[in-house]
């Protein structure tokens, strides 16, 4: 942290300034409402909702299969796991059971999203404090990654590839050699990336020690996912709340340890994305040796959608823990849809955090905790 | 880890009548019913018995019942030491829902109980920052309301919009000359 900010005497003079809705670091339409003394602010208050298209008001007018496409848009970086989400809260919902082969298909689909969704933040993040070349470095990856997940579903960000009680569709032929070719040619890159910025010293005075989030307070704030383990806490849905195929996958979860400075600040959040990257690709290439022993079902359709009663489903998406929570009253419609996502939870650690922080911090502070706007407004 | 049934026992014995209505049927998650008046009360007990230590806060929904002419709260919550869940819902008058605020509880029921306050307006009573959250504040009505109507206009503006595929059919039935007309000029007034 600056030493700027020990030196901070208050002029008594408030200026509130305003940043967004389009300014290009708050990652999509986001308004920062910030009240400042010079440099350094006394409070940033956001304003959201400049995305909101009533997601959970839709999956009421549809049917449960129907509303699967709109699901991609709660959170367009990491749509597959936002499909998951709601398949998996529909089939809790039902009892359905999904083929392991779809399991399969839905577990390798959601790794190659998160490592999609990861090099965005990533790359963001960096490219927000002013490193340019990160950014256009690890989207030549995603490109790659983009054509991948096109072959399989046939789009590039909005999947609509889960259903309930599957996968759309099979992999194509060859597909599997192209991705583990694929992983081949991505693993060195992690490293790569990580020497070219990760231990920059620049990038650690940046970084390290800012905005701390601890354990607890983390906890309570709720947030979700990679920023919470930067702030100690050890767990992972994926591991601690098994789904899908995930006990049968060996794999580790990264957890900050202050390496570079306090725990829970914004370079551990950086850094347990690049390791979760490693554990990613140890998921992928487990995923796709053991589907080829599964059968070639990969979809059971349920033939009367019409549950009653109400559950709860939560998965690991890029963001954290994605909650989805289905209640039916045995139409075909859902009586009520919704999302818990980590961005929007995010929103009131940045209110709090930004207490004494500088305008420029305040960018990083978003940046690290990997802020989607459609997933806060929903 | 507790199961839901011995979180219940463990809740009854500390508050006694507070909660009640134990129920597995019906639903995926085992849940319990709450008496609103007494809500701040049980979740300060929920967060800090040892036993329990449902610290984490996962999710705040209000779902609208007309029929029954209920606004049910649900509270998903998990507990990070002992890897346990419980669910905890509360009935609550649908023409004056109110219930208190958990914002002092967990942080993360701030921004929550703000949603649910915009979409489905449950008030919370000593929440520290009560306003709309997605919608402007000079909205009118609760979205998620089962019998929420828009207004035709929002300052003016229309709401809704005829279908672009109603247009086309207008434009194909127009015979030919008038097709891409230029609009009407409108008199500009001398200065």
């Amino acid at each position: 942290m600056s030493e700027l900010i020990f030196a901070y005497e208050s002029s008594g003079e408030e200026m509130t300034l305003n940043m967004g809705p389009q300014h290009p670091s708050t990652h999509g339409v986001i308004r920062f409402i910030i009240k400042t003394d010079g440099e350094i602010m006394h409070e940033a208050i956001p304003d959201v909702g400049y995305l909101h298209r009533s997601i959970e008001g839709i999956s009421e007018k549809c049917t449960y299969e129907g509303f699967m496409p709109y699901t991609d848009r709660v959170d367009y970086v990491c749509a597959m796991t936002a499909n998951h989400a709601w398949a998996a809260a529909v089939e809790k919902l039902a009892d359905l059971k999904v083929p392991e082969r779809g399991e399969y298909l839905r577990v390798i689909s959601d790794e190659l999203n998160r490592i999609s969704s990861h090099c965005i933040a990533l790359g963001a993040m960096a490219m927000d404090i002013g490193a340019t070349t990160p950014f256009m470095y690890i989207l030549r990856e995603r490109e790659y990654l983009n054509d991948l997940l096109e072959q399989l579903c046939g789009a590039r960000l909005t999947y609509n590839y889960h259903r309930i009680g599957g996968v759309g569709w099979d992999m194509p032929a060859g597909w599997r050699d192209k991705c583990l070719k694929w992983i081949d040619h991505f693993e060195p890159i992690i490293d790569e990336y990580d020497r070219l910025i990760c231990r920059n010293e620049l990038f650690i005075k940046r970084l390290a020690n800012l905005a701390v989030v601890t354990g607890p307070e983390a906890i309570s704030f709720g947030l979700v996912g990679p920023n919470l383990r930067a702030s100690g806490i050890d767990f992972d849905v994926r591991r601690d709340l098994p789904y899908s195929v995930y006990p049968k996958l060996k794999f580790g979860v990264p957890v900050g340890h202050g390496a570079m400075g306090a725990v829970g600040d914004c370079w551990d959040r950086y850094w347990v994305r690049i390791e979760e990257w490693k554990e990613s690709v140890r998921i992928l290439r487990q995923a796709l040796d053991q589907i080829e022993a599964t059968d070639k079902e990969f979809w059971t359709r349920p033939k009367k959608l019409k549950p009653k009663g109400d559950a709860y489903a939560r998965v690991e998406a890029a963001r954290g823990d994605m909650g989805c929570y289905v209640v039916g009253d045995g139409g075909t419609n859902a009586y009520r849809g919704r999302f818990r996502t980590g961005s929007f939870n995010a929103m009131k650690v940045i209110q709090v955090k930004s207490r004494g922080l500088m305008v420029a911090d305040l960018v990083a502070l978003i940046a690290s905790l990997d802020i989607v706007a459609p997933e806060i407004d929903r | 880890m507790l199961q839901p049934a011995e979180i219940f026992a463990r809740l009854q014995t500390l508050l006694g009548d507070a909660v009640s209505g134990f129920t597995t049927e019906g639903t995926k998650d085992p849940y319990c019913k709450v008496v609103p008046e007494k809500w701040h009360e049980v979740a300060l007990v929920l967060r800090d018995d040892a036993e329990l230590k449902l610290d984490f806060l996962q999710c705040v929904t209000a779902v609208d019942w007309p029929k029954q002419s209920q606004l049910q709260m649900i509270y998903h919550l998990y507990s990070y030491p002992h890897h346990h869940s419980f669910v905890v819902k509360a009935d609550l008058p649908r023409d004056t829902p109110v219930i208190a605020s958990v914002a002092d509880v967990w942080a993360a029921a701030d921004w929550n109980e703000r949603e649910q306050y915009d979409l489905l307006g449950v008030g919370f009573t000593q929440h520290p920052d009560l306003r709309r959250v997605m919608l402007p504040d000079d909205w009118v009505g609760y979205p998620l309301r089962k019998d929420y109507k828009e207004a035709a206009t929002y300052r003016e503006m229309p709401t809704s919009r005829p279908s672009p595929l109603q247009l086309l059919v207008v434009y194909d039935k127009a015979p030919p000359e008038k097709r891409n007309a230029p609009p009407p000029e409108e008199e500009v007034a001398d200065e």
